[in-house]
């Protein structure tokens, strides 16, 4: 750990340098990797439903197990004759028609993890389910290949405390941009020293620091996100792009995925906020021209048990559906679709390993080689058109 | 209004008194004087122990031995609260059913009262952090918070929030076995982790889970097939809808043979906490938390099973395990000083305690926590705050920084992070707390103006001799050398001012 806090202490001086010297930053643009395209993580917290996200409407397993809070499938927006949206998810079925939604279905890893604590922290920092990894494997990524310095962070978060993937990365938080430019002032770049918790102070201080110079002159306020903490996040990161500020990625999350109880009515009001905060951040995108430039991505802890409990609501399960999308996404449905009449323990068998979405972000979107960030070889899902 | 400091004929002796031991403190060893433990490491157990030291009680533990202090820490833990609640908490709650036949308007005044109430209450405890006199209790409270996570979010009903603040208070430093079974079934709980939905025939196996994961074990030390069997033993746990008290359901009951960590019978939920509670892994498990929250971030396994195995012998006496910890060789080790990021709850409660700086009404105060991400009576999911690095990222550092900033200002010209109306606004809102009245931003913005440092008054607990030195005062004000380095400046405001925005302020 210290080691890797004396790297990016050295890059942050190296940074700092370089900006006082004023030099473009075209020159400093790393090889091997590709930061100008953005990466967009959703954290859908605690653990989505991903049998009533992505539903099984003909499958008569579907129906037995989920007797009560099953979704109808007069109801559903059926994309083929197996798999349909929920219909909350009314505003995604546009980047559907357009053909810009990628949906990945059997996501999962060996040896589930039911915790969600210790299950996130494996999607979080991209580990086997028998490995504990101290970094997120976005931070271990721009540690293989460098994100350039004229970069105002590595990643930024929006909403929540949680760095998740960006866990050990040049990374800032941001609630509020402008208030976090009139509050800047009162962070100092310092040498880093002493213990790992002043360690970790001086670093956020520089971080801040270092962003600031680089946030400088914040779009004005966007329109059409709906209400609520995702659209929030996303209304603001459409905001500091407008700015003219560059990251590599960015990470916000949605709460209140853990239902175990009274599922439905929660579950569709989540997946309203969630379709239409990514309609109205495509649009934004587009308007500036950036959409092409951009891959969202959505993740989760785990999915949920296929039968429903006693509660109307789900327990804690494994495989799980994704999306993607982006001006550059190939739409269309991947992986395999659930097999209900094959479960283990009660719970579907993954067919994809969850690494597979990230070795697609970081090979093919990024163009880096992805198996130094991810400790090994997983296949890229071939969900981008090629250029 | 409400003032620390202590004002009296003796301060002149009291401050040589001081001195000395600021002599012995500073590494006078074998000094007639060095009776007692000194300023440096009386500072470091109540900085751990308390919400923000004191100079008066630096001055007092600094007299004591090790052993007298923490034997004084313990003693002075006093269940009940300083300061009656807010009168509605023994209300009846507003049954489920009266928000279901309600119109749309009476469900939103009843919703309103609600968020209302729960700011109330936060300001209440944030009250008792301040001013209550059993410190140590009251920080055992916000750590059994954390552990035994319920949120207002999920749970709704204020009052049964209420009423596990004052089970957790009653039993914060009593006894672990007793607080588990029955914080196991507190209504606020019931609800949180879906117990009072867990049915025979249809289990839910949110409590179940957590109850080992979370509350008692820690992950790896059972197995899923545990846990499903773990959910039935559980079923028949419910509330009275009307009352809001616990009760049981005996048809909802599942009374057949359940197999729990290797054990078979007709178990019911207190038979599994009991089963739960033998296993040594469990007293192991609270230790290691205990010594995350007053040690250091990496527990010692071979001291955690020592201290683990007293806590055990004990019967799960919560003082035990705490006079164990607080006397261990690694709580005064010198590389665990400094060595741990301030809550929240440390900051803003700490910071104004350790300066003497009165305060009005603490409502503001709950917001800005909230704002630091420390929401009492909301803690983000079942896992509770998760501290360390988490505390501090570029938004809360300066959030942080702009408070301290302002409190140490001697003019008005620096803002402070909620008081201005957009921000007020905005922190409650996130707070969970609503749309505030134009009347209440008026009054809440007027409560933070007058929380402003006297450098005079605290200045003068420091002896004349020592005034000018900048050294003495950054020992109280700091947990370690400043990483900006020592201003080169008298011991004046300004001073006092730049030592707090150091990034040491931060640590405790």
């Amino acid at each position: 750990m210290n080691i890797s806090i004396g790297r990016r202490q050295f890059f942050g001086a190296v940074g700092a340098g370089l900006l006082s010297g004023g030099l473009p930053e075209f020159v400093f643009a790393a090889p091997g990797a590709d930061y100008g395209r953005l990466l967009v993580l959703v954290e859908l917290k605690g653990g989505n439903d991903g049998l009533n996200t992505l539903v099984p409407y003909a499958d008569a397993a579907y129906a037995r197990l989920r007797p009560r809070i099953g979704i109808s499938r007069d109801e559903v927006l059926k994309l083929d004759e197996k798999a349909a949206l929920h219909p909350s998810l009314e505003s995604l079925m546009a980047l559907w028609q357009a053909k810009e939604l990628a949906i990945v279905q059997g996501l999962g890893y060996e040896d589930p993890n039911f915790s969600h604590f210790r299950s996130i922290e494996i999607w979080d920092t991209g580990s086997a389910s028998n490995q504990t990894l101290g970094e997120g494997w976005l931070a271990r990524a721009f540690s293989a290949v460098p994100v350039p310095v004229g970069f105002a962070a590595e990643g930024a978060v929006i909403g929540g405390l949680e760095n998740g993937p960006l866990a050990g990365s040049r990374c800032v938080a941001l609630a509020n941009p402008d208030q976090f430019l009139r509050r800047a002032r009162l962070a100092t770049p310092m040498r880093a020293s002493g213990s790992a918790a002043l360690q970790h102070v001086l670093k956020v201080e520089s971080d801040v620091a270092q962003a600031a110079v680089r946030l400088a002159g914040s779009a004005a306020p966007m329109q059409g996100f709906p209400p609520g903490e995702l659209g929030n996040s996303l209304r603001i990161a459409a905001q500091v792009l407008a700015g003219g500020a560059r990251v590599a990625a960015i990470k916000v999350s949605l709460n209140g995925f853990d239902n175990h109880q009274n599922q439905p009515g929660v579950h569709a009001n989540l997946l309203r906020q969630f379709a239409e905060s990514i309609a109205a951040f495509r649009s934004c995108l587009q308007g500036l021209g950036q959409w092409n430039n951009t891959l969202v991505m959505t993740y989760s802890e785990f999915g949920r048990r296929p039968a429903e409990n006693g509660s109307m609501g789900t327990d804690h399960g494994t495989s799980n559906v994704h999306f993607v999308t982006g001006g550059r996404v190939k739409g269309g449905l991947y992986g395999e679709g659930p097999r209900l009449d094959q479960l283990e323990n009660e719970n579907l068998r993954h067919v994809l390993d969850f690494r597979s979405l990230y070795a697609t972000a970081l090979g093919p979107w990024w163009g880096m080689d992805s198996g130094r960030a991810l400790g090994g070889r997983f296949e890229p899902i071939p969900l981008l058109r090629a250029v | 209004m409400r003032g620390i400091a202590g004002h009296g004929p003796d301060r002149r002796f009291a401050a040589f008194r001081f001195l000395l031991l600021l002599g012995a403190g500073l590494g006078a060893t074998g000094s007639a004087f060095a009776i007692g433990m000194g300023t440096e490491e009386a500072r470091h157990l109540l900085v751990r122990t308390t919400f923000g030291l004191t100079m008066q009680r630096v001055r007092e533990f600094s007299f004591l031995t090790h052993e007298q202090a923490v034997s004084r820490l313990l003693s002075e833990g006093n269940p009940a609260a300083s300061k009656p609640p807010p009168a509605w908490v023994d209300e009846p709650v507003t049954p489920f059913r009266t928000f279901r036949n309600a119109t749309a308007e009476e469900r939103r005044r009843l919703q309103d009262r609600d968020i209302r109430r729960g700011l109330e209450l936060r300001a209440w405890w944030v009250g008792e952090m301040l001013d209550s006199p059993s410190q140590l209790n009251e920080r055992m409270t916000l750590f059994w918070h954390g552990h035994f996570t319920s949120s207002q979010q999920k749970v709704r009903m204020v009052q049964l929030m209420y009423r596990q603040n004052h089970l957790l208070r009653k039993q914060a430093t009593g006894n672990f076995a007793e607080l588990l079974h029955a914080v196991s079934k507190d209504p606020a709980m019931l609800v949180y982790l879906d117990s009072a939905s867990n049915r025979r025939g249809r289990p839910n196996e949110n409590f179940a889970r957590e109850v080992m994961e979370l509350f008692t074990l820690g992950e790896g030390s059972y197995g899923e097939a545990d846990i499903r069997e773990a959910a039935r033993a559980f079923t028949g746990w419910s509330i009275e809808p009307d009352t809001g008290e616990y009760l049981w359901r005996a048809p909802a009951h599942d009374a057949g043979d359940k197999t729990v960590l290797g054990k078979t019978g007709n178990f019911d939920g207190d038979a599994v906490l009991d089963i739960l509670l033998a296993q040594p892994r469990a007293a192991e498990y609270i230790v290691e938390k205990l010594w995350r929250e007053f040690i250091s971030q990496r527990p010692d396994a071979r001291e955690v099973h020592r201290i683990a195995a007293a806590f055990r012998a004990s019967r799960y006496d919560i003082k035990t395990a705490l006079r164990e910890l607080l006397g261990s060789g690694a709580f005064w080790a010198i590389e665990n000083r400094g060595n741990m990021f301030k809550s929240p709850a440390d900051l803003v409660v700490g910071t104004l305690r350790q300066f003497e700086i009165p305060v009005g009404d603490p409502t503001p105060l709950a917001l800005l926590m909230a704002a630091l991400g420390q929401n009492l009576f909301s803690p983000p999911n079942v896992k509770g705050w998760p501290g360390g690095t988490r505390w501090v990222n570029s938004t809360t550092l300066l959030t942080r920084k702009q408070f301290v900033d302002r409190l140490f200002r001697a003019d008005d010209s620096a803002p402070d992070p909620v008081a201005d109306r957009r921000s007020l606004n905005d922190v409650a809102a996130g707070a969970g707390a609503g749309r505030l009245s134009t009347e209440e931003r008026e009054r809440l913005a007027k409560s933070i103006a007058g929380m402003r440092f006297d450098s005079e008054k605290w200045l003068a607990h420091f002896p004349v001799t020592l005034a000018g030195d900048g050294e003495t005062v950054r020992r109280i004000v700091l947990a370690g050398e400043p990483a900006g380095g020592l201003p080169a400046m008298m011991a004046n405001r300004e001073l006092v001012r730049l030592l707090a925005l150091d990034p040491v302020f931060q640590l405790k």
